[in-house]
């Protein structure tokens, strides 16, 4: 048990709650206004900017974006599918490479090992990469774009999850279950996957944080506008309102080519790309916190 | 005996291996095929030839680079940021892990770690979203509500160049200082409560527990994470540097890193080569950087080293 005795001691726990929560507070004030700017009247925005206090709030941005745009539904399907198969190939991908490479008695565990960790040294670069997934594989315009290339398998959560196994799992488990008579593929599709839900769930999230933030693939791979996911719609949007700002877009405008959601609708569009984050991580936040201490103090 | 044992191994490790397949297959096709690509910055690519067709141009494509301003300010951004951000954000991470380790109240603490993590959790698109809210010159809330009530006129941030060095440190440290300080966070709640206990029947106050106990037993936490951030010295988050500037022209003198030059060559001025000369230069520096940052901990402290 923590116990205060000294005056001293009292006045720095006091001191650290008040500087502690100031922090949190300078930390939440972006979030809150593109909040309140999403639900800020459009008038008022143009006349006076995004402000905490505005003197008259409206929710039409988000009527606007439930009712009338397809686009934007489309986009977070797209998210959605590119999330859920990412991870669900990732979880696989990396449990199947990362539990072998747990056991003492595998014989090419420790140049496996090697492999794996040589990818966080040395990088080819984008160039190299981009060719390749461009000109080799013809991965420009599809789905699989924005699942496949830089995230499904990284060295990060392989050492993550070897880690679990080596820590958590007993190997007398193993032995006992081949005495029995288990194969290697029943010992660990039976056994180690259930017993390694948390690892699971970490690196689960991990990687689907990543999936639904990325924009970089759309960047490099993607100008099919149905296949724009929420994070790069928005990056589409933006680009087009600097296309308006810079004076030689009247044409374009007055043809209906580009249609500009409006001050307000821009922000409640980035709540929404954010939202299934705040939905969803308050229930992963230990696996989060304890997949980023393991991480770090060596995988 | 012997014979069997040595059989049993080489029989029982095929499953395993073929469970290793599809993982490093994947390692191989997205990690490896690359890094034997960056010969192309050797090449003056001709895509109608093919990559393996096109002539050689030797060091011809790193002349060119070289002899450019763009590669002293990309090579200089990068550098300058990468060490303001291990300096500030490390110093600011212990901070306010030292601060959360006051709090005592559970859900409290929870409260303060989920609110510190949040930026850490969204999309780079996002944060330029919410610093547009900021600083647009027409809508944004630092020119509307903050310089016009003050009589000052208002100033267009995105062609501000030297504006950027202050912004760019500050959303970095918005985004990851709480992040870091999960980890000082774990390592001061791992410490032995004995020793502070022991200290305190001694006199020492909170602050001299703190100077001499806290900080010398984070100190192989901090070398770890400053390691891992110094063998990234090359590298800059993309996103930072082309989102949150919202890829203005007018701000390249400061916002420039090798990852947008890289990325602008090969998309937006089909210069694949400067482009894969600025890669290659990256990831061969990068190379030599983690292995020297891994040499100067093993010598140091050698059971912190990585490898």
């Amino acid at each position: 048990m923590k116990e205060i005795s000294t005056a001293g001691e009292k006045t720095f726990r006091t001191v650290s709650y008040v500087l502690i929560a100031l922090v949190s507070i300078l930390t939440l004030l972006p979030f809150v206004l593109m909040l309140i700017a999403s639900f800020t009247d459009e008038n008022f925005l143009v006349q006076n900017g995004y402000s905490f206090f505005p003197s008259k709030l409206s929710g039409n941005a988000y009527l606007y974006l439930l009712g009338q745009s397809p686009t934007v539904l489309r986009a977070y399907g797209v998210s959605f599918i590119v999330t859920v198969a990412g991870t669900a190939l990732g979880i696989v991908l990396t449990s199947m490479l990362a539990y072998p490479l747990s056991r003492k008695d595998f014989k090419y565990r420790n140049i496996m090992s090697f492999l794996v960790f040589f990818t966080m040294l040395f990088s080819g670069g984008v160039v190299p990469s981009y060719i390749m997934w461009s000109k080799m594989f013809h991965i420009t315009n599809t789905i699989l774009a924005l699942i496949i290339p830089n995230y499904l398998v990284t060295a990060f959560n392989v050492f993550l999850m070897r880690s679990y196994y080596t820590n958590n799992i007993p190997p007398a488990l193993v032995e006992a279950a081949q005495i029995d008579g288990a194969s290697e593929m029943t010992v660990f599709f039976r056994i180690m996957l259930p017993l390694s839900i948390p690892v699971v769930a970490t690196v689960g999230l991990f990687t689907g944080l990543v999936y639904w933030n990325d924009w970089i693939n759309g960047l490099y791979y993607i100008t099919e506008p149905k296949l724009y996911s929420i994070q790069y719609y928005l990056i589409v949007l933006m680009q087009n309102i600097q296309f308006l700002q810079s004076g030689n877009a009247n044409a374009a405008v007055n043809a209906g080519t580009i249609q500009l959601p409006s001050t307000a609708i821009r922000m409640a569009l980035a709540v929404i790309g954010m939202l299934p984050i705040m939905v969803i991580f308050p229930f992963f936040q230990k696996y989060f916190i304890k997949g980023v201490v393991i991480g770090a103090v060596k995988g | 005996m012997e014979h069997s044992l040595k059989k049993r191994n080489l029989k029982s490790s095929v499953p395993l291996l073929l469970l290793t397949v599809p993982g490093l297959l994947y390692l191989f096709i997205n990690n490896y095929i690359p890094m034997f690509g960056i010969f192309i910055a050797f090449k003056d690519i001709d895509f109608s030839k093919g990559i393996f067709l096109s002539p050689w141009a030797g060091f011809k494509n790193f002349e060119f680079l070289f002899r450019t301003k763009d590669a002293w300010i990309m090579t200089r951004n990068t550098l300058l940021y990468n060490i303001a951000f291990i300096a500030l954000g490390t110093l600011l991470a212990v901070i306010v892990a030292i601060l959360l380790n006051e709090v005592v109240i559970k859900p409290l603490l929870r409260f303060f770690q989920s609110t510190l993590i949040l930026p850490s959790l969204i999309s780079m698109v996002i944060v330029s979203y919410i610093v547009y809210a900021f600083l647009s010159s027409d809508t944004g809330l630092i020119n509307n509500s903050i310089l016009k009530p003050l009589g000052i006129q208002p100033v267009s941030w995105y062609s501000q160049a030297n504006a950027w060095p202050g912004i760019i440190i500050l959303v970095y440290l918005w985004k990851n200082v709480g992040y870091f300080s999960i980890i000082f966070v774990a390592s001061i709640a791992g410490m032995d409560k004995e020793i502070f206990e022991a200290a305190k029947i001694d006199g020492a106050g909170k602050l001299s527990q703190i100077k001499n106990i806290t900080l010398p037993l984070l100190k192989p936490t901090v070398i770890i994470i400053v390691l891992m951030c110094v063998g990234r010295i090359m590298y800059s988050d993309f996103g930072l540097f082309y989102q949150v500037p919202m890829n203005s022209g007018a701000l390249y003198s400061t916002t420039q890193t090798i990852d947008t030059y890289v990325y602008r060559g090969l998309m937006q001025m089909n210069d694949i080569g400067m482009s894969s000369a600025a890669g290659f230069y990256q990831s061969v520096v990068g190379f030599a950087v983690v292995i020297a940052a891994n040499a100067l901990v093993r010598k140091l402290s050698p059971e912190d080293a990585l490898f």
